[in-house]
């Protein structure tokens, strides 16, 4: 936990980059981001902020907030789960932006990505929702259902916002695809790891590798790894290839499993955090130069 | 005669104006690309078309009659209707057409397993169908909710070897069966085809769907051509996803003289919060891959509909007629649960035919339109399906236990 110790040195017009700062950072240390990600308002809303200030303490370089929606067709039963916890507090897109401006109150340097569907977004209006998402202190968002083809209007109004647009990558995705998507993108690129929703089952190490070479040849900017990683070994073997391991489902099915205990719910999603976190360090302060 | 060739929407990337698209997470992007140079390379095949023409013919039972409802005509007043009768179709209703279509590129694809999403059964059985008569796996996706209220295609698709999986999460209906039907195409994308059921979703399905479905439109205008000797002056078919209407409507487009309107569910009422009216009430947004109109409350969360009709019973709709909507060329009004009854049981008395609720109404929104036309003008309406899988709900509604 001690590696987190973090304290606000920025001031808030470095907000445009502090995700490429946080992973210049990371990469000076030889570490690798750990950016776990959870549903804003799941289990309750009163818990989001806490819970986000408390896994930066475990060690979280980046938070990556989920934005409820009512349909989310790209996510596994667990995700949709947390998604339905929280809709029934009634938290859409207006609710986690304040959850971020809460947040920032005490957290100026952790990066936070929201991660969700393009549908809230779309009635907010992009140059609305990208004003207020700087103003609420959003650094990156990654939109699942906005592949590149269709993302030329959003993307200028959050660049124009200083936000980053973080794009997804999957196994199935050709060269020039992922060319298109690392033209686009800022911060980092979000590999996901396998065929299927998040919470999936597998996971094959060595065709990450493989296919994180191939990209690495298409663009310079970090690469992400979600989708599959359930625990600290997983995310241990993920670090060696990875500049930054994602884990989501692993935590939402603890936060699900604990929701009628909410008070447990800090504690033991730090100590899985703290493990994956120190898995990680273990193996990266070898293998980095 | 190229029998499939589309028109210029969609543009490349599948716009219809600013609706359409593909709106999907990265990992189907590859797979929709390769159906759409799958699809783009046989609807000019002659061997591919003659296979579906053939099928068309000697399975499904085409071309479907073009019937005027005389006795119907002589009740109401006012202008001729002719009813295509999509409900003579193989499996009962106009949505075998595509699944036959799907299925032939399927095989063309070499996908051996086959998944659909289905709300009132209809797709699910014209899917379950093809895929036995190919030999091919099944998997038909299908909220828990309609489940219950469809018990007899549930059955029907059992019957014919398909794997129904009951979808627990969301308001349990089509729009969730549609999600996980995209969640099981993600995960098994090497061997599986998805043959979605209606023109929505993300390109090229729109564009594959109504191409399939063109065939109602194009039978339609040759037979009234025939039997009148000249053009409809109206078109009426209902829209839930909006491919019976789509089919019906698309070789007509071009033909300014043809008004062409669609008829959503009104459900309980417009104003009631209770209906499935997407274009009447919703407004543009993004879901299930396609940017289109869409129920949805103020922060972009879809809102449950309601129909009687669970096939209309979706809160979005065919990228198409969005556009068809905002570029003014179809009309887009709604009837009620209570009008589409009236319908069904008018249909039924008058003419000896059982019509769908869906279906049902169109034929509602004809009996207003068809009075106040002139008797030497002609509708055509798409009575897209048959009634016997409502039974049921018409009894339960009448408190009649059958």
């Amino acid at each position: 936990m001690s590696s987190a110790q973090k304290k606000p040195v920025t001031a808030p017009a470095a907000h445009i980059n502090r995700i490429t700062q946080c992973f210049e950072r990371l990469r000076a240390q030889g570490r690798k981001a750990l950016i776990p990600f959870i549903t804003a308002g799941d289990p309750n809303p009163e818990l989001t902020v806490p819970l986000m200030h408390a896994m930066v303490q475990a060690g979280a370089d980046v938070i990556e907030l989920g934005v409820p929606f009512s349909d989310p067709m790209a996510d596994g039963p667990v995700i949709q789960r947390a998604s339905e916890r929280a809709l029934k507090f009634h938290v859409s897109l207006r609710q986690v932006l304040g959850m971020v401006r809460d947040f920032r109150a005490q957290d100026t340097r952790t990066p936070v990505v929201l991660m969700g569907y393009l549908n809230p977004v779309e009635v907010m209006g992009y140059e609305h929702f990208a004003r207020a998402a700087q103003e609420a202190g959003v650094d990156g968002v990654l939109t699942v259902d906005m592949p590149p083809e269709e993302a030329a209007p959003l993307v200028a109004a959050l660049r124009a916002h200083g936000i980053a647009p973080i794009f997804l990558l999957a196994p199935t995705s050709t060269a020039e695809r992922i060319a298109k998507a690392g033209a686009l993108a800022q911060g980092y690129l979000y590999y996901v790891s396998l065929k299927g929703v998040t919470g999936a089952a597998t996971l094959d190490v060595a065709d990450v590798g493989r296919k994180l070479k191939d990209i690495r040849a298409l663009t310079p900017l970090p690469l992400g790894v979600g989708f599959g990683i359930k625990d600290a070994q997983a995310a241990a073997r993920i670090a060696q290839l990875a500049d930054a391991v994602i884990a989501g489902s692993a935590l939402v099915q603890k936060i699900e499993q604990l929701a009628d205990a909410p008070d447990k719910i800090i504690p033991e999603i730090c100590t899985l955090l703290s493990q994956i976190r120190h898995a990680m360090d273990g193996v990266t302060a070898t293998t980095v130069q | 005669m190229s029998a499939l060739a589309s028109s210029v929407l969609p543009d490349a990337n599948g716009h219809f104006g600013p609706y359409g698209g593909r709106f999907v997470a990265e990992t189907l992007m590859q797979p929709l690309e390769e159906l759409r140079l799958a699809y783009e390379r046989y609807k000019h095949d002659p061997e591919f078309i003659a296979e579906f023409e053939h099928d068309l013919k000697h399975y499904v039972g085409r071309p479907s009659p073009l019937y005027f409802a005389a006795r119907w005509n002589r009740q109401l007043g006012g202008a001729k209707i002719y009813l295509k009768r999509e409900d003579l179709n193989h499996t009962g209703a106009h949505k075998v057409n595509n699944t036959i279509g799907q299925a032939l590129l399927a095989k063309r694809m070499g996908k051996t397993r086959i998944i659909a999403e289905t709300g009132a059964g209809q797709h699910g059985v014209a899917t379950a169908t093809v895929a036995a008569r190919l030999g091919l796996t099944c998997v038909v996706y299908m909220g828990s909710e309609d489940i219950k209220r469809q018990a007899l295609n549930v059955y029907r698709m059992k019957l014919l070897g398909a794997s129904v999986v009951p979808v627990e999460s969301g308001s349990k209906t089509l729009k969730d069966a549609l999600n996980e039907a995209m969640r099981d195409w993600v995960t098994n994308v090497d061997n599986t085809f998805y043959i979605i059921g209606t023109v929505a979703g993300p390109h090229p399905y729109p564009m594959l769907v109504r191409d399939f479905q063109c065939v109602i439109g194009r039978e339609a205008r040759a037979q009234i051509l025939e039997q009148e000797g000249r053009l409809p002056d109206a078109l009426i078919a209902c829209v839930g996803g909006g491919s019976n209407a789509i089919g019906l409507f698309h070789p007509f487009l071009d033909d300014a003289s043809v008004k062409l309107y669609g008829v959503e569910a009104a459900g309980e009422g417009l104003n009631t919060g209770h209906h499935a009216a997407t274009l009447c009430k919703g407004r543009p947004g993004v879901l299930h891959g396609n940017r289109t109109y869409l129920i949805e409350d103020d922060d972009g969360q879809i809102i449950e509909t309601h129909s009687i009709s669970a096939g209309l019973d979706y809160p979005g709709v065919g990228p198409e007629h969005a556009w068809l909507k905002d570029s003014g060329r179809a009309n887009y009004v709604a009837v009620t649960d209570d009008e589409a009854l009236k319908a069904f049981h008018d249909l039924t008395r008058i003419e000896g035919i059982m019509p769908a609720l869906e279906s049902s109404h169109a034929l509602a929104y004809a009996a207003k339109l068809a009075p106040a036309m002139q008797q030497d003008q002609i509708i055509i309406v798409n009575l897209s399906g048959r009634g016997d899988k409502d039974i049921h709900t018409v009894a339960a509604r009448e408190g009649i236990k059958v």
